[in-house]
């Protein structure tokens, strides 16, 4: 009997991916006591639960082809309304919570707007983005502002038992966002209609699909993730301050394509995502169980995970380019 | 007589007319704003502050613009900066005497900054990796670099005659525009006197094309990404003089969008192809006066950057096709209605 595993080569990003998250931690629980436990990895989703939200809005945004440098300064602006809105102008938390929400895919729809109606490059106006919410951050106010809210409070305390670990909200509300994510892109027409812009936009829009709906959908989409990593952000610090999320929007895209996602567009998807989150973060851990690196190596080690997997994918790409020649001269 | 008309069609033209409006603006509004003194024997002023300013950002941009012609983009500039500034702060030493001569420090960093630009290109011409990913992997670890390079602190330099690069005058004006205006001048004569600028318009329009043409796209691309890196370095090495001081975390940081901006507002299209250096500068200039307006109102400096994203907003409008055409339709049919 022959066995003969078959791994569809889109997916091969997907498992190099995982294999590479299986190795880190593995490593980690070899080399270091007290590593491997069920808490340390529930840790991994509960400190980077905002970012696995911003991930998620940003993998949409790359498969369709574009970028959102915008994200980290949106979620720095929703901690401000948030705080703002909660302490200095006392609403109830649940008004805050959806008024919050509006407001980012508001500002993302107006980036997609112009973005699809003036055929302008993607990098630009996100770019304008990024320098407005920021200014909008410091209109609010110079300063960090503290939240008291009960409800906010309890959001940050609440811990959800596993086993004899546990887990936040923040997380369930990461996970969920991630599943209605997964469902989106796979199930649905505009998850279809995003691949097909990120394949080729002038095809997309030649076969019939909306194109400026769902392009304009994707930034407002990117948009209401930054607010609500934003809102689990302020859960996890209770405060509002303008320089939260400085350069976050890099970490969002390296994330990504660390999960296999092409930033040509039109490959990827969003479970390669959520391992690239989870690499990030054992990169995280290991250098503070290391303990003598200090934690400025995470950057330099994210910069060569990215760079080895447009390398990966550059490599693999050329292969795939000569079999079709190969094809094309039988 | 000067030839006015051909002079509005040129791409400078609209540049300096944004600057002159800011200009005017200041003139009217902010008191002060254009006089000169002469304090120890060189200048003192807004305008003169704003030169002094902006003069990092026109390294980068001389550097950028070359880029930006290939079709390209270089976000690490900001972080080579840091990584510069590091290296040249590492090799002087907190003390009053330098540990090594300040050339050996300053080649040090250039070459730093030369190898780190040598990657980039590698990455772009040798590995096809779109610019904007190739770049994006040293802006993420490049400030992790200069981090480590200054071992996480902010080093100090109290060897006095570094200063004078980037806090020093001669001739009454600010040293660091004499850099700025070397710089441009050497690549002026390069790409405009030889052929190489037009090999790099070339590679920026089709590169498929300019390669058949026998042009070595791959190491054209090299060399301006080397370049960039090159000017970026220089700008590091400014800023590090200026504040006497090397801060990995903050050395250079947004000052890549700053140099993009600059670039953009000169008229150098992000679409490759036809470049304009002194569009360039005046780009840099554009953007220093708006800060330094914004300051002189005293508004709190971080406001400002609504006001740039205003002007980013406006000046791709401009350049949009779609947005121009659009505008003509409502004015022709305006007129046709009339």
């Amino acid at each position: 009997m022959k066995l003969k595993i078959s791994i569809n080569p889109k997916n091969i990003s997907l498992f190099v991916t995982i294999a590479l998250f299986v190795i880190m931690f593995g490593g980690g629980s070899i080399f270091f006591y007290g590593f491997f436990s069920l808490q340390n990895f529930l840790n991994l989703f509960i400190d980077n639960s905002y970012l696995l939200i911003l991930a998620v809005g940003m993998t949409f945004v790359i498969i369709s082809g574009g970028i959102d440098l915008s994200v980290g300064s949106v979620l720095a602006l929703s901690t401000m309304m948030s705080s703002f809105l909660l302490e200095k102008a006392h609403w109830s938390p649940f008004a805050v919570i959806p008024m919050v929400l509006l407001i980012g895919a508001l500002f993302g729809f107006c980036m997609g707007y112009i973005i699809h109606t003036f055929e302008l490059p993607p990098f630009i106006i996100t770019l304008a983005g990024l320098y407005l919410a920021r200014g909008l951050c410091y209109v609010i106010s110079i300063d960090t502002i503290g939240i008291t809210d009960p409800f906010w409070k309890g959001a940050a305390n609440i811990k959800i038992p596993m086993g004899n670990s546990f887990i936040s909200p923040s997380v369930v509300i990461a996970l969920f966002v991630v599943l209605a994510g997964l469902f989106v892109s796979r199930s649905t027409k505009f998850g279809r209609t995003v691949f097909a812009i990120g394949g080729n936009e002038h095809s997309a829009m030649l076969m019939g699909l909306p194109v400026a709906r769902s392009k304009i959908m994707i930034y407002s989409l990117s948009s209401f993730c930054a607010a609500l990593a934003g809102i689990v952000f302020t859960f996890y610090t209770l405060s509002g301050y303008a320089l939260n999320g400085k350069n976050m929007e890099m970490d969002a895209i390296a994330t990504v394509v660390i999960g296999g996602t092409l930033l040509t567009g039109g490959v990827g998807g969003l479970l390669g995502t959520v391992f690239g989150v989870l690499v990030y973060g054992t990169i995280q851990i290991l250098i503070v169980f290391q303990g003598t690196l200090n934690g400025w190596w995470t950057r330099i080690a994210i910069g060569f995970l990215v760079f080895v997997f447009c390398l990966l994918q550059s490599v693999f790409e050329s292969r795939q380019g000569r079999k079709q020649v190969k094809i094309s001269a039988k | 007589m000067v030839d006015l008309t051909a002079f509005t069609k040129k791409k400078i033209f609209w540049p300096l007319v944004a600057l002159g409006v800011l200009m005017l603006f200041n003139l009217f509004f902010t008191p002060n704003f254009f006089r000169l003194e002469i304090k120890d024997g060189h200048l003192y002023g807004n305008l003169i502050d704003i030169i002094k300013n902006a003069a990092p950002i026109m390294l980068m941009a001389i550097g950028l613009t070359l880029v930006i012609a290939t079709k390209g983009i270089d976000i690490s500039v900001g972080s080579i900066v840091a990584i510069s500034a590091g290296v040249v702060a590492m090799m002087i030493g907190s003390g009053t005497t330098p540990q090594f001569p300040f050339a050996v420090a300053i080649g040090a960093a250039l070459l730093v900054s030369v190898l780190a630009g040598a990657w980039n290109g590698m990455l772009v011409s040798r590995l096809g990796m779109q610019p904007i990913i190739a770049t994006l992997i040293l802006l993420v670890a490049g400030r992790g670099i200069a981090m480590v390079t200054t071992n996480a602190m902010i080093i100090w330099l109290y060897a006095r005659p570094f200063a004078i690069i980037g806090q020093g005058y001669f001739l009454g004006l600010p040293f660091s525009i004499y850099i700025v205006a070397v710089l441009l001048f050497i690549t002026t004569v390069v790409t405009r006197r030889t052929a190489l600028g037009l090999f790099i318009e070339s590679v920026g329009i089709n590169r498929t094309a300019a390669r058949f043409t026998g042009i070595n796209a791959k190491n054209i691309l090299l060399g301006v990404y080397m370049f960039s890196a090159f000017a970026a370095g220089m700008a590091g090495i400014v800023v590090c003089s200026t504040v006497m001081s090397a801060d990995g975390n903050n050395a250079g940081d947004g000052y890549e969008m700053s140099a993009i901006l600059a670039v953009v507002l000169g008229g150098t299209s992000l679409n490759g192809g036809k470049f304009y250096l002194y569009g360039s500068m005046v780009g840099a200039l554009i953007v220093q006066t708006l800060t330094t307006t914004i300051y002189a109102f005293g508004v709190p400096p971080e406001i400002s950057k609504i006001v740039i994203a205003a002007v980013v907003i406006c000046v791709s409008l401009l350049q949009s096709r779609k947005f121009r055409s659009l505008f003509m339709q409502m004015f022709g049919k305006r007129a046709v209605q009339e």
